[in-house]
């Protein structure tokens, strides 16, 4: 929870001080670009944080978004597909990259980063030889289709608003039942009830400019993804062995978990979003260039993980944190462009706020240790 | 890193009789005062022998003088002047060398490169591979090892790594060595031959603090012995006194009675037979191909499993719970057969193993107690796939309260608690799955005592309803203790039985290490 409210002070430290320099991040069609670009890299997110979670790592992901990318017009135009069987395709291709990472990590025990490294490299190739490395695209049609990353059905007060509502009348129902951990869900209360207040007076008082904002399609599906992860993470008993693995493999088999299946489990989790993600970037993408699509979106996600509060060594993490931390790499990397800072240190600069980040977390972490220390017990 | 030369004491002064004096030593950690004020001396030339039962506070001790752990207060004199031991490298440069029980060598490099391993002698630069083999080789003589420095480490047994880390203590011209339980993992050859080179070292000049279980040893070889007890100087013997009853009476606080009082949990009047919970029949454990193992244990009985380290005890007991599959063999828990391929087949046949090292195989350190203890009854107590934390709540407040956890809740990390409260988390776990067959591996090692009876009077208390309880100890106290029955375990078989009028530590001894059973007392 404090790792939480620590990367989301560094989010909004870094859009104050960018909309202080330049308003125009403020403007609704910026927070909306915003938004639809967290989503589609929060998606990819979540997913690489199961992996990293149970002690894994997950660098193929990119090429599973190129491979996907590739897939999605290729089938679709070149191929001829329906769309439902283009849906197939694609499930099961990522289902079987999952399954594949999953049994190598754990039937021959070889390390994620090797496996997932030759992943990364694999998937590529073969994006690129199914297209012959042609740019790959939806022409004028689908257009029906490609709402589902492009649309925006509804104002982001109005969004706000009802699922606020929805959530505050399910945590009554869950509180009653009293099966949960009450101070979860009197937090989960307060958040709820707080945006449904806040969307309910920005859309009936029409506030201008922020009622404005418009909820982008893949900002639901996040939301869809971040809860169902929350809940299972956090409620399920699988959810638990994942974090129990994570922290200490062996004592979690010394305690009856199948921690080969958990670990699967992980990885099949992290193909399976990696696909919805990547169908989501095709349907926005106008051209798809096999060569490129998707690279260094693993890093990406991967930092947006680990700044959002899961280690690297495993057993730590939460959703909300890494979503928080997608929205930190676009918001800075939105801020590069409105600061006009040379776009040529776009990386210099992300990797330095990471850093930055990550260090001062540790240091937090250890003067809290140093105090637990010295007090005595 | 700067060559030192030995210099033992200032010239024109007149060199101290002691080498080395530490008054007052005290450290706490979490919930254990480790050392309470400790005073130790040794001289030039002298083996000084620290006994204790476990967690008696010698390895704090060992640790302290190491430079691995900081005192809260006390002080240290080398050669009559004060010092400061803060780093293993401050410690090294004063010439005090730690040998671990368990040689910490790196065994993908030669003898002769562990020998200078972070000491190498370099010329611009590089290393002096001939100067590193000839100070190896020299240091190997001096401990008369019959191999030399050239050979891999990973292709020498046990005795002769051991020798390897003193070789290096030496090269660095350690004139203290620190020797924490050096031959518990020896055989009796090897064991004989570490301690020549101690008695060698000594008539050098060398001085060694050496800590042992081996209660012969201490008598065959110390000068002096220091017995600490519950992190105190219980009391110093020495010459003629240093005797085997006076150090466990020190030791122990008391003059060692009889076998405890308490009567047996499964023969109360000493003839009722109860179920076989766990019988097993011709198992063969991989570590051990060649010995089918066949016992049983009932219903409400506590049977020990003796022997030395490496005996097979573990390594039975992971193939009991399912983490090691048998070559061969049948096993029935409760007149069900069991063939677990997974702990989690072994936990569904009402099996819990209370493993030996807690830390690496029984806990997740940085959680809460209730995530620690529900973990094993997620998946029985779960709706519909979802965890149901009220009822890991309450069960781990009850389980708290019943085996008296000191936590202040049950959402403490467990990393903050004591050993004996760690421990008592992993039995939680187990307790919480309502057991038929506890398995224990070394259910008390590194607990302080009063942590250590309340674990016994809980397995009494299991025992007494009805619960099988299998555990192995190298202790003997803990199975005169605990144990119904005993089996002794020697190079992977059941060497012998004893039951538990006839236990003893000699009886037990005997059998562990090969020999023949004692003609006193009948079989059963």
């Amino acid at each position: 929870m404090k790792k939480v409210l620590g990367i989301l002070g560094l989010l909004v430290a870094i859009s104050a001080f960018t909309a202080a320099v330049n308003p125009d991040f403020l403007e609704p069609y910026n927070l909306q670009n915003l938004i639809r670009r967290t989503s589609l890299y929060g998606i990819l997110s979540i997913g690489v944080a199961f992996v990293i979670i149970t002690g894994g790592i997950d660098l193929s992901l990119g090429s599973v978004v190129g491979l996907v990318g590739v897939l999605v017009p290729w089938l679709l135009v070149e191929q001829g597909f329906g769309i439902p069987a283009m849906f197939l395709v694609v499930l099961a291709t990522c289902l079987a990259i999952g399954l594949i990472h999953g049994l190598l990590v754990t039937r021959l025990s070889m390390q994620p980063f090797i496996v997932t490294l030759c992943g990364l490299l694999f998937y590529r190739g073969v994006a690129r030889f199914l297209t012959d490395d042609q740019t790959q695209g939806f022409g004028t049609g689908y257009t029906g289709l490609r709402q589902i990353a492009k649309g925006e059905p509804c104002t982001l007060a109005f969004l706000a608003m009802v699922l606020g509502a929805a959530g505050v009348l399910l945590l009554a129902w869950v509180r009653r039942l009293g099966a949960f951990d009450p101070r979860g869900v009197r937090l989960g209360l307060g958040a709820t009830a707080l945006a449904a207040l806040s969307g309910a007076l920005v859309w009936l008082l029409d506030v201008p400019r922020l009622s404005e904002i418009r909820a982008p399609m893949p900002f639901l599906v996040l939301i869809g993804v971040a809860l169902a992860s929350g809940v299972f993470l956090n409620l399920t008993v699988w959810g638990r062995y994942l974090f129990a693995l994570g922290r200490n493999e062996e004592a979690a088999r010394y305690s009856g978990i199948d921690t080969a299946r958990m670990t699967v489990l992980a990885y099949v989790l992290c193909a399976l979003l990696a696909g919805l993600g990547g169908v989501l970037f095709a349907l926005d993408t106008p051209g798809i260039q096999p060569a490129s699509h998707g690279s260094f979106y693993e890093l990406y996600a991967i930092a947006a993980a680990v700044l959002g509060g899961c280690s690297l060594r495993g057993g730590e993490g939460s959703v909300l944190g890494v979503v928080i931390g997608a929205a930190v790499m676009r918001v800075l990397y939105n801020s590069i462009n409105l600061l006009s800072i040379p776009t040529q240190l776009e990386f210099a600069i992300i990797g330095i706020v990471i850093l930055l980040g990550v260090v001062a977390d540790e240091v937090v972490q250890r003067v809290v240790a140093a105090r637990r220390e010295r007090r005595p017990t | 890193m700067i060559e030192r030369p030995e210099c033992p004491g200032s010239p024109g002064r007149p060199e101290s009789l002691e080498r080395l004096v530490v008054r007052g030593l005290t450290k706490r950690f979490p919930g254990v005062l480790a050392l309470d004020a400790v005073d130790v001396s040794v001289r030039r030339g002298e083996v000084l022998a620290v006994v204790g039962e476990n967690g008696a506070g010698k390895s704090t001790l060992m640790k302290v003088l190491a430079g691995i752990v900081a005192p809260d207060a006390g002080e240290i004199e080398l050669d009559g002047r004060p010092a400061r031991i803060d780093s293993t490298r401050r410690a090294l440069e004063l010439g005090i060398a730690l040998i671990h029980q368990e040689p910490n060598l790196a065994d993908n490099l030669t003898a002769a490169a562990n020998i200078r391993l972070g000491n190498e002698p370099a010329r611009l630069g590089f290393f002096d591979s001939a100067e590193i083999e000839a100070s190896a080789r020299a240091a190997l003589a001096e401990v008369g090892a019959d191999f030399g420095p050239e050979v891999l480490v990973r292709e020498l047994p046990v005795g002769r790594r051991q020798l390897v880390e003193i070789a290096k203590a030496l090269a660095r011209h350690a004139r203290i060595l620190l020797m924490d339980e050096p031959t518990s993992s020896l055989s009796g050859k090897e064991s004989e031959r570490l301690l020549e080179v101690v008695d060698e070292l000594r008539a050098r000049g060398v001085s060694i603090v050496y800590i042992s279980h081996r209660l012969a040893e201490v008598k065959r070889l110390a000068d002096r012995a220091v017995v600490l007890r519950d992190g105190r100087r219980a009391g110093e013997l020495d010459g003629e006194h240093l005797d085997r009853e006076s150090l466990v009476r020190l030791m122990v606080g008391r003059d060692l009675a009889s076998p405890s009082a308490r009567p047996s949990a499964a023969a109360p009047g000493g003839e009722r037979l109860a179920q076989p919970v766990l019988e097993v029949q011709g198992l063969v454990v991989p570590a051990s191909p060649r010995h089918a193992l066949t016992f049983e244990v009932r219903a409400g009985e506590r049977v020990g499993l003796a022997g030395l380290v490496g005996a097979g005890r573990t390594e039975l007991l992971r193939v009991l719970f399912g983490i090691d599959r048998p070559l061969a063999g049948r096993m029935r828990v409760g007149g069900a057969e069991l063939a677990p391929a997974h702990p989690r087949d072994a936990i569904r046949a009402g099996v819990g193993l209370v493993p030996e090292d807690r830390k690496r195989d029984g806990l997740f350190l940085p959680l809460g107690v209730r995530e620690n203890v529900g973990i094993a009854t997620l998946a029985r107590d779960a709706r519909a796939g979802f965890v149901d934390a009220a009822r890991e709540r309450t069960l781990t407040a009850e389980l708290v309260a019943r085996l008296c956890i000191g936590t202040p809740g049950v959402d403490q990390p467990v990393e903050q608690l004591s050993g004996g409260n760690q421990q008592k988390v992993v039995l939680a776990r187990w307790l919480a799955t309502n057991p038929r067959l506890l398995l224990l591996d070394e259910p008390t090692r590194g607990i302080d005592v009063g942590a250590r009876h309340e674990i016994y009077e809980l397995i009494d208390e299991l025992a007494r309803q009805g619960v099988a309880v299998l555990f192995a100890s190298s202790e003997m106290e803990e199975l005169l203790e605990l144990a119904d029955r005993v089996l002794v375990m020697h190079e992977g078989r059941i060497a012998g039985e004893l039951a538990r009028a006839e236990l003893d530590e000699e009886r037990v001894m005997r059998l562990a290490t090969g020999g023949d059973r004692l003609p006193v007392g009948e079989a059963r």
